[in-house]
């Protein structure tokens, strides 16, 4: 193999499992150290920079870094990343002053957004104290999209939300809220520079079998549902309630039922279990909730007697998988299954809708009406017209959306300074050594053996009374810096220099993990499998020194490094150093 | 600030036959200087036997005093422990072997301790043949106080302050092959792959089993000019022969080819596999182990591997046709068997 190149920005970025896999690249680590060391407010910062909705996210994020954590690699559970960004959140001091202050000095330049989700919040953020005069268009009364008309409140208060889309607000951004947008043309004819779609994926599918249309009065949409409850359109269900589907949508419909009047609340859902794309942290808080959830049973009709619902017939079926992991479902040949349902609340996907968006504006749509866009700046086939969010590529999430508000705030920003598009704004990057003196480093290098920490939850008697109790307490500071030394601080980064090195075998013998291998050079798969322990997980690199006076190579397996810096503090000629590598993704005002 | 060992293993690490992972042979941490080849004979120790799935509480482990002879509390921590007075490692060594030969006994020492004060009793425990394994640290000065050349230090090596050595060096495999031990192996701290497998042939060995393990002093003898640092020690080492040994369970697995290679079964039916590099050598005839030392002596060279083994070996208990049962095993009234037996057996002298 060739010698690594730490020099690249991304090979570091990518030993940062969290970071690495947060569609916003957030630095974890170091907003972890930050909470230990009882720095909310600083901590609140470095997330406000990176994913704009910290107190939002810290409670509703679907998470990605944790399943990426290495602690998962070396023990049972991730550390609780997102919980410990919320601890963040709730315990910081006065932020405004340390944001952007406006007003900005204008740069002469007109944007319109439409949508007022986090996708276009981003946006906003991102360009206004760049001088950008901003227009943001929204059907609601308020901003904040899908985080305030899908998300319960009693997942997340609305002060929280209101708190952080109003410093973006306050910025200066002109806000035409209560507009619904009905035609592109007419925002294109508009003196704006460039446009930014943000709309989300607000088209909820409906489930056109047997009896639907007969039954339409009790049956609803997850998503306008759960908007309808968030409005206060709707304030009460009947008691036996059906939700169909196994996302996160219908584990949200099935609890907010749950408040709002509904006794017997079940969840169907088609597929197996394992197959449920709801988080798992979020089925289990509906089932505390005493919620049914029955898998393997897709739905046959809508039972309506006398013109009216009462239940659902389901058929039972059982999963099958070809050698291609593809599912079929068959059916068992059991008798059906009748419930009992005063409403059905569908929540199986949701879509992409831009029926105000003219096909004869230059704006191609391909597949699945989904606008062609470049997948690096966002850009549509329009050049001033900039997708993002929900909107762009489908369904994704609060994160995803805000990690494409940057990028599209960058294009538009390149745009509108007539800029090549793909001249993007390289990561800003740091790598500063650890070493304070004998046997100290500036972190906390010793490995806490504690299990991961539960988030305490209000208790559900009280809980399931209001739809607005939020039903997670959040870690107390004392919780919180005890799930937060947890974290093994992966952005501490070993750095091998080859010609210190005396080959003592020190590091070796000292390794908890059997990381680090001195052998000769060979080919990658060759490698990996004579190292002092195998290297078989092929998504980790190994990391390789160049050639050593014995003409061997250091190979060290990236993938159960716990970053304990033990290789670096019996290392007799700092040949192994442990320094901190700060990733930062550019943002369009920096 | 921290400076402990992480609990947390390799998920993928393995228990050995009797149950144990490589960590549960492991110690405290090292307070050792960073570097120092003393920790790598520690880990050689730890992972040879975790591979020969010994159970720690079967193994004593005794040391005199010296940086050495610190080193066992940084492996083993399950099994049993003397760190001795300075030089009298083999007495105490001798003694508890003497009453109980259940156990397998590590001798820890450094060159001070074994070719200076310890000189008198390292001889006679080779001379008696004690069943033991004797590892002597050699780094060829005094790291403990401050880098003083050892009686080791070779003639002409150049000491960290500049000095040259006026004195010759005690070889002490010579020494050993002279007063013909039973086994002897030199061997380097950097070099596990060699190490490994001659402390595991050494622990099967019924008898007296000299390593003399070459261990630089990263903090004062690891400067230009010394024949006993890591860059000396590499250019200029040669080995007898490569090396393995086969527990009496396994099967051999490697085919070593033939003509020069040789094959020596030991008293408890394990063998060594030896793949030689000098054809005139052979491990079980002193006379050519004492000559292929002296050859690569004269040539400048280090020679490590396996120096000599005589599969014959017969251990002190089977000199003194000892108890085979353990002392501490025996009962006190046939262990002590009063006045009137006392009083027997000094009239029999009469």
């Amino acid at each position: 193999m060739k010698p690594t190149d730490t020099k690249d920005p991304e090979y570091f970025h990518k030993v940062v499992d969290c970071q690495y896999a947060c569609p916003a690249h957030t630095p974890v680590p170091e907003y972890i150290r930050l909470i230990a060391a009882g720095k909310y407010t600083e901590a609140y910062m470095i997330n406000w920079e990176s994913n704009v909705f910290p107190g939002v996210l810290g409670r509703t994020c679907d998470r990605p870094c944790e399943p990426a954590c290495r602690r998962g690699r070396v023990e049972e559970e991730p550390v609780a990343i997102c919980r410990l960004k919320r601890v963040a959140a709730d315990n910081k001091s006065e932020v405004k002053h340390l944001m952007p202050q406006g007003p900005f000095i204008s740069n002469g330049k007109k944007i319109a957004l439409i949508g007022g989700g986090p996708a276009s919040l981003t946006v906003a953020r991102d360009l206004a104290p760049l001088g950008y005069e901003i227009h943001l268009y929204d059907e609601w009364n308020k901003g904040g999209g899908m985080m305030r008309t899908q998300i319960p409140a009693f997942r997340l208060p609305i002060e929280v939300l209101d708190e952080e889309v109003n410093y973006i607000l306050d910025m200066g951004i002109h806000t035409h809220f209560n507009t619904f947008v009905e035609s592109m043309a007419e925002i294109l004819s508009k003196d704006y520079d460039a446009v930014f779609v943000g709309t989300g994926a607000p088209k909820g599918r409906p489930l056109k079998i047997t009896g639907f249309d007969e039954a339409r009065e009790n049956i609803h949409i997850g998503i306008e549902f759960l908007a309808s409850v968030a409005f206060e359109h709707v304030d009460s269900i009947g008691k036996n309630v059906i939700v169909l589907g196994g996302g996160n949508t219908a584990m949200d419909c099935c609890r907010t039922s749950k408040r709002i009047g509904g006794e017997n609340v079940t969840v169907v859902v088609r597929s197996p279990r394992k197959d449920m794309k709801a988080s798992p942290w979020e089925i289990t808080d509906a089932e505390r909730e005493d919620i049914l959830i029955l898998n393997n049973m897709p739905p046959k009709e809508f039972v309506v007697e006398n013109g009216k619902l009462i239940g659902v017939r389901f058929e039972k079926v059982r999963a099958e998988y070809d050698e291609n992991g593809r599912r079929s479902l068959i059916p068992t040949g059991e008798p059906d299954v009748f419930i009992e349902a005063d409403d059905v609340i569908i929540a199986i996907g949701q879509d992409n809708a831009f029926p105000w968006i003219e096909r004869d504006l230059g704006i191609e749509f391909g597949k699945w009406d989904i606008p062609v866009l470049n997948k690096i700046t966002f850009q549509s086939t329009l050049p001033k017209v900039f997708f993002g969010g929900d909107a762009a590529f489908g369904p994704e999430n609060v994160i995803t959306a805000v990690a494409h508000g940057h990028q599209a705030a960058i294009s538009i920003d390149l745009f509108c300074r007539d800029e090549n598009l793909l001249n993007r704004p390289a990561p800003m990057t740091t790598l500063v050594s650890q070493k304070m003196g004998i046997h100290e480093w500036t972190y906390d290098n010793s490995i806490a053996a504690d299990f991961r920490y539960q988030v305490p939850h209000e208790d559900k008697t009280i809980s399931l009374t209001d739809r607005k109790i939020e039903v997670e307490l959040g870690f107390d500071q004392n919780l919180g810096f005890k799930e937060a030394q947890r974290c093994l601080n992966c952005d501490v980064q070993t750095v091998f220099t080859t010609n210190l090195c005396i080959e003592c075998d020190a590091c070796v013998d000292v390794c908890p993990t059997d990381c680090i291998t001195f052998t000769n050079n060979g080919e990658e798969s060759d490698l990996r499998t004579r190292l002092n322990a195998p290297a078989r997980n092929l998504e980790q690199d190994l990391y390789v020194s160049e050639l050593l006076p014995t003409k061997r190579v250091m190979i060290k397996d990236e993938d159960v490094c716990l970053h304990c810096g033990l290789c670096a503090e019996r290392c007799p000629t700092a040949a192994w150093d442990m320094q901190k590598y700060l990733y930062n993704v550019t943002k369009a005002y920096q | 600030m921290s400076y402990s060992k992480p609990t947390f293993q390799h998920p993928d690490s393995k228990k050995n036959n009797v149950g144990y992972y490589k960590s549960d042979y492991e110690g405290v941490i090292s307070t050792l200087c960073a570097g120092c080849g003393h920790d790598s004979i520690s880990g050689a120790i730890v992972q040879a036997c975790y591979e020969i799935s010994l159970e720690p509480h079967r193994l004593a482990k005794l040391s005199g005093i010296g940086c050495s002879s610190k080193t066992p509390t940084y492996f083993l921590s399950n099994s049993h422990g003397f760190n001795s007075v300075h030089g009298r490692m083999p007495s105490i060594a001798t003694g508890a072997n003497m009453a109980n030969k259940d156990l397998i006994y590590l001798g820890v020492s450094g060159d001070g301790d074994t070719a200076s004060i310890g000189m008198g009793q390292f001889v006679h425990a080779i001379r008696r043949n004690v069943n033991m394994v004797y590892i002597v640290m050699n780094n060829g000065c005094y790291g403990l106080t401050k880098g003083q050349d050892s009686a080791t230090a070779d003639f002409g090596s150049i000491s960290k302050a500049g000095g040259e050595n006026p004195y010759q060096a005690i070889d002490l495999v010579g020494l050993a092959l002279e007063l013909n031990a039973t086994f002897v192996g030199r061997s380097f701290s950097g070099d596990k792959s060699q190490l490994v497998p001659m402390i595991k042939a050494a622990m099967s060995h019924p008898g007296f089993a000299l390593l003399d393990v070459i261990s630089p002093c990263v903090t004062f003898n690891n400067n230009k000019g010394s024949t006993k640092s890591y860059s000396h020690v590499r250019a200029h080492i040669e080995a007898t022969s490569i090396f393995d040994f086969v527990p009496e369970e396994e099967e051999i697995k490697v085919d070593y080819g033939e003509g020069k290679d040789a094959e020596v079964e030991l008293f408890d039916g394990s063998k060594i596999h030896l793949s030689k590099l000098a054809p005139e050598w052979n491990p079980t005839d002193r006379f050519s182990a004492v000559k292929r030392l002296q050859s690569a002596k004269s040539e400048g060279k280090i020679l490590t591997g396996l120096m000599y083994i005589n599969p014959e070996s017969e251990d002190l208990h089977k000199k003194m046709n000892t108890s085979d049962e353990p002392l501490n095993a025996i009962d006190e009234h046939v262990l002590c068997p009063g006045s009137q037996k006392l009083a027997e057996i000094n009239a029999s002298f009469r």
